[in-house]
């Protein structure tokens, strides 16, 4: 009822400008979906839609599913997937891959726990910073090696995941501790486990949902009076309604009560990261030459090459981008695991990465992608997980079902190419 | 052209090796603003090294390269686009993931102003703008800006291709083999853009195996053959038998 309003009283505004979309009445608005899906370009719609499906069959089969301490507790797990494939992002765009980002994340929230904690004391802010510019270090390290050595990113990638892993069990090892080592200390404890105040959980949500909806609005407007092409109201509206009720429902479910003894509720922390990165990453590949660059190079390198793009310049760039936000993903998982050990799945962490971003959308073929994607994907990985764990299933099941979802998203990334691109 | 004139774009004695294989020798010619000059040859006559050569992909072992009377060295491409020279690849140098808009502007991109624009932040709406109008102004009319270019048939995308060319050019547009793999009347059109340039004083090197494209847009015609000019005559001395024989060196 609401939608349909906006659309009639907004669409005489729209009749000035010189775009057919904007003339459409709703039940044009399926159709326009149906072209953009047929040309590989429908979005996240789907895999949103497959989301809730999976929810609600949970939900049937396990009333624990939608409780607000399981979808807390799924987004925490999340998190990590959302931001190591945040990082992946960076390079797939590229057609690039990194698989030793999972070990990167460990060697860096390593570095952070050990130098924390035990005999080093050193005040969170050094550690954490310390632990950031290790994982730099080794996503240029790739990044020189790929480049200027012109070596394929899938070997030399490869061997890091080898070497890094030795360098995490060495330095773990090293430690004297058994092979684990604990968060004692409370910032890097509190990434995970500390809250924002139910105040504040509202103050972010509600700034975040309010700055979004009114960049939006502004936008469309300023480019409808400049008679450039803008998106339909209703689509917009649905847009701004659709973060709107994720924004409340969000904020009822941090806010509600978890604990089971005492209180418990607000916005961990770690979801704070995961917006703060993915809003970042998000505005320099939209909104800044670097981010177009990349799309660029990761579509057709030597058209970039050719209109004077430093091509190398830019693929370091995303190595770099990979490592820090690998090194994040590190800090947040050694916060979740409350330490770090000799023998965390590194491999399996940075394929589940890969797939985050894939079953979002992102093209391992290079320049189709977004941050956006990696959250959608890591939220599908982490819901298959959780669900599948309530319904007492174990890692046989939760194995084969990641891997359905992964061909299925795979094949229609594959099918979308092949109906979008006209052969060059 | 008149003896008089300053040429827009020279080249003398350019040469170039590939290992042993010697890919041009000896090449010069003169060319002037507002001329359509046809550059025809076999395969591995050396025209595409000779437009690598101008375009600055790469530099040449021997030779040099005056452009509107100054001489000039290419370190890369950037240098000799800075230089007034727009070169229009045969595989597109377009990016498929990238708008229209943004292709156009690809490597020039408008930043904007104040503290933001030094950070990198893009000026989009200006820069969109600004491609409807110059797009407009080649009579190329495409579809709306929010496309990407991997959404645009064959002949749209070299539409878009010519007119980022003939946008940013001050001098001189190379074209390799811009009506290769389109039909009949999207290559009428591009011939049409040829002409429109030609009319904005800009000089155009049209590479192309379809002779009679080449015969009917272009002034003079320069034939390779094994990396050295074999003939540089107005188009108005060739016939379609001749331009061939001279292609093929089998009746000269």
């Amino acid at each position: 009822m609401t939608t349909e309003k906006v659309s009639e009283t907004q669409s005489s505004v729209d009749e000035g400008a010189s775009h057919p979309a904007g003339k459409s009445a709703s039940n044009n608005v399926i159709a326009l979906m149906m072209t953009r899906f047929r040309r590989g370009d429908s979005g996240m719609i789907p895999i949103v839609i497959g989301l809730f499906v999976m929810g609600i069959y949970f939900e049937t089969r396990s009333s624990a599913f939608l409780s607000v301490g399981n979808l807390t507790n799924l987004a925490i797990q999340a998190s990590i997937f959302v931001i190591l494939g945040m990082a992946e992002v960076w390079l797939l765009l590229l057609g690039e891959i990194d698989l030793s980002a999972g070990f990167t994340a460990g060697l860096g929230g390593a570095v952070a726990v050990i130098l924390v904690d035990l005999q080093f004391h050193w005040p969170w802010y050094a550690a954490l910073s310390t632990a950031l510019l290790v994982s730099v270090a080794v996503g240029a390290l790739w990044g020189l090696l790929v480049i200027g050595l012109r070596l394929p990113s899938f070997i030399v990638t490869l061997a890091g995941q080898f070497g890094l892993q030795g360098a995490l069990i060495w330095v773990v090892d090293s430690q004297g501790t058994g092979g684990t080592i604990s968060v004692h200390e409370t910032v890097l404890y509190n990434i995970v486990y500390g809250n924002l105040t139910p105040l504040f959980t509202w103050i972010f949500i509600v700034g975040t949902v309010a700055i979004m909806s009114f960049n939006m609005i502004r936008k469309n407007a300023r480019r409808s009076a400049q008679n450039l092409e803008s998106q339909p109201t209703l689509i917009l509206g649905m847009k701004v309604g659709g973060m709107l009720v994720a924004g409340v429902l969000a904020g009822w479910v941090f806010n509600s009560n978890r604990g089971t003894f005492t209180k418990l509720n607000g916005m961990p922390y770690a979801i704070v990261v995961v917006g703060v990165i993915l809003a970042a990453s998000t505005f320099i590949l939209n909104k800044t030459k670097p981010g177009r660059y990349l799309y660029a190079i990761g579509g057709n390198a030597e058209a970039a090459r050719r209109a004077g793009i430093a091509v190398d310049r830019y693929r370091m760039l995303a190595f770099v981008l990979t490592g820090l936000t690998s090194g994040i993903a590190g800090l947040v998982y050694v916060s979740q695991l409350n330490g770090i050990s000799d023998g965390i799945q590194g491999g399996t962490l940075v394929l589940y990465a890969v797939a985050s971003a894939v079953i979002g959308g992102t093209s391992l073929f290079g320049g189709r992608g977004k941050m956006m994607h990696a959250l959608i994907g890591g939220f599908v990985i982490a819901t298959i997980y959780n669900g599948l764990a309530l319904l007492q299933f174990g890692s046989a099941q939760q194995y084969i079902a990641t891997a359905l979802v992964l061909l299925a998203a795979v094949t229609i990334d594959s099918l979308a190419r092949r109906g979008s691109t006209i052969v060059k | 052209m008149s003896s008089e004139k300053e040429p827009i774009l020279e080249l003398r004695h350019i040469s170039k090796s590939y290992g042993s294989v010697r890919a041009l020798s000896d090449v010069s010619f003169k060319a002037y603003a507002g001329e359509v000059i046809g550059l025809v040859g076999d395969n591995g006559a050396g025209k595409s090294s000779l437009i690598k050569t101008i375009s600055g992909v790469h530099s040449p072992d021997e030779g040099e390269i005056f452009v509107d009377g100054v001489q000039r060295h290419w370190k890369s491409p950037h240098d000799s686009m800075a230089a007034g020279i727009e070169t229009l690849y045969q595989d597109s140098g377009l990016a498929p993931d990238l708008t229209i808009g943004a292709n156009i502007f690809l490597g020039r991109e408008v930043k904007r102003r104040g503290p933001l624009g030094r950070l990198g932040f893009l000026d989009q709406r200006a820069m969109e703008r600004r491609a409807l109008v110059e797009l407009d102004k080649v009579g190329i009319t495409v579809p709306p800006s929010k496309r990407t270019v991997s959404q645009l048939s064959g002949g749209q995308r070299q539409a878009v291709a010519i007119g980022r060319a003939v946008m940013w050019a001050k001098h001189v547009i190379i074209l390799d083999e811009p009506t290769n793999h389109l039909g009949a009347r999207q290559s009428q059109e591009v011939l049409k853009v040829i002409r429109a340039a030609r009319e904005q004083g800009i000089c155009v090197l049209f590479i192309s195996h379809t002779l009679p494209h080449v015969l009917e847009v272009t002034d003079r015609i320069i034939v390779l053959r094994l990396g050295r000019v074999v003939r540089d005559s107005l188009t108005t001395d060739y016939t379609v038998e001749s331009l061939l024989g001279t292609i093929t060196g089998l009746n000269t």
